[in-house]
């Protein structure tokens, strides 16, 4: 247990109850607002919860379940998601759709279907197509499969700067939301880490005590200017 | 009588896109507010200074924008 004491500016003491931290940091990480309640903090837990999962689901919407995704393939190294994964158990189901298309597997929850380059061997032809309804690829030769959108999952197929691939689909067919619903998700994971702290450590409140041993180095610090 | 410029600049306010920035920015006041304070009327009265603070932020930098472009 980990009790906390801070001075307000009125003067009375302010008294918070840490409980485990490093458990009520974990809680915080997994589910937004989860740390706080188990200390007891239910209107910070409310916040978060609120502020940071509608952030990212609000984003990971605009940005049609695609925004959100794990990925270190070549030319797509997904940097956001590490910053997005802040946001904890909303972001896992990315990690498992990595895992899972490792290899070149389909993914859980598919989304669309694309027809590959040179599906039909029509050298012509060579660009991802956009996306098909559902089963696209019992129209195809029994050879050939289709490249499928997953819910949270990387781009399917190689990813080409050269060339139009499933990440360029993505940004063609989403435009600025595709950005737009990327910040969201990378605002709201940022976000969490700092509530996560907040659990951990109690609020960052400035206190009067603080305040008069900042206005003390700040005088302490002209007086040496004054001096030299 | 109201200048092409100022037109233009009503123009981009009304674009939907910026209303975007409205929800990130009310939830990241609220947040950050929320780890330097404990009490709730603390929290709501530094989320507001912070909001305040994010749109003449936001401001500043679309006017500059809107000076070099």
């Amino acid at each position: 247990m980990v009790q906390i004491e801070i001075d307000l500016e009125d003067g009375h003491p302010l008294h918070i109850d840490l409980r485990n931290p490093y458990r009520a940091a974990l809680f915080a990480w997994l589910w937004p607002g989860a740390g706080h309640f188990y200390q007891g903090r239910f209107t910070k837990g409310f916040l978060f919860m609120i502020c940071v999962l509608s952030l990212f689901f609000i984003g990971l919407a605009i940005g049609r379940g695609r925004v959100v995704y794990a990925s270190t393939a070549r030319n797509d190294f997904r940097w956001q998601y590490f910053l997005q994964a802040g946001a904890g158990l909303p972001a896992a189901p990315a990690l498992i759709q990595s895992i899972k298309t490792r290899g070149g597997s389909d993914p859980f929850f598919v989304l669309c279907e694309r027809y590959p380059p040179n599906y039909g061997g029509d050298s012509g032809n060579w660009d991802v197509q956009p996306f098909h309804r559902l089963p696209a690829e019992a129209r195809l030769p029994s050879h050939v499969r289709t490249l499928k959108d997953g819910f949270m999952a990387p781009p399917a197929g190689e990813i080409d700067p050269d060339n139009n691939d499933v990440l360029g689909m993505w940004h063609s067919e989403m435009r600025h939301w595709f950005d737009i619903g990327t910040v969201f998700t990378v605002v709201a994971g940022i976000l969490n880490i700092l509530a996560v702290y907040d659990a951990f450590n109690g609020p960052l409140i400035v206190t009067p005590a603080m305040r008069r041993q900042m206005a003390e180095r700040r005088a302490a610090r002209k007086r040496k200017k004054g001096e030299s | 009588m109201i200048g092409a410029g100022t037109w233009l600049l009503l123009a981009s306010w009304m674009d939907a896109r910026m209303w975007w920035a409205l929800p990130l920015l009310v939830a990241t006041s609220l947040v950050y507010s929320a780890t330097r304070h404990e009490l709730t009327r603390d929290i709501l009265i530094g989320a507001a200074r912070v909001f305040v603070m994010g749109v003449i932020f936001m401001a500043l930098i679309f006017g500059l924008l809107w000076l070099v472009r």
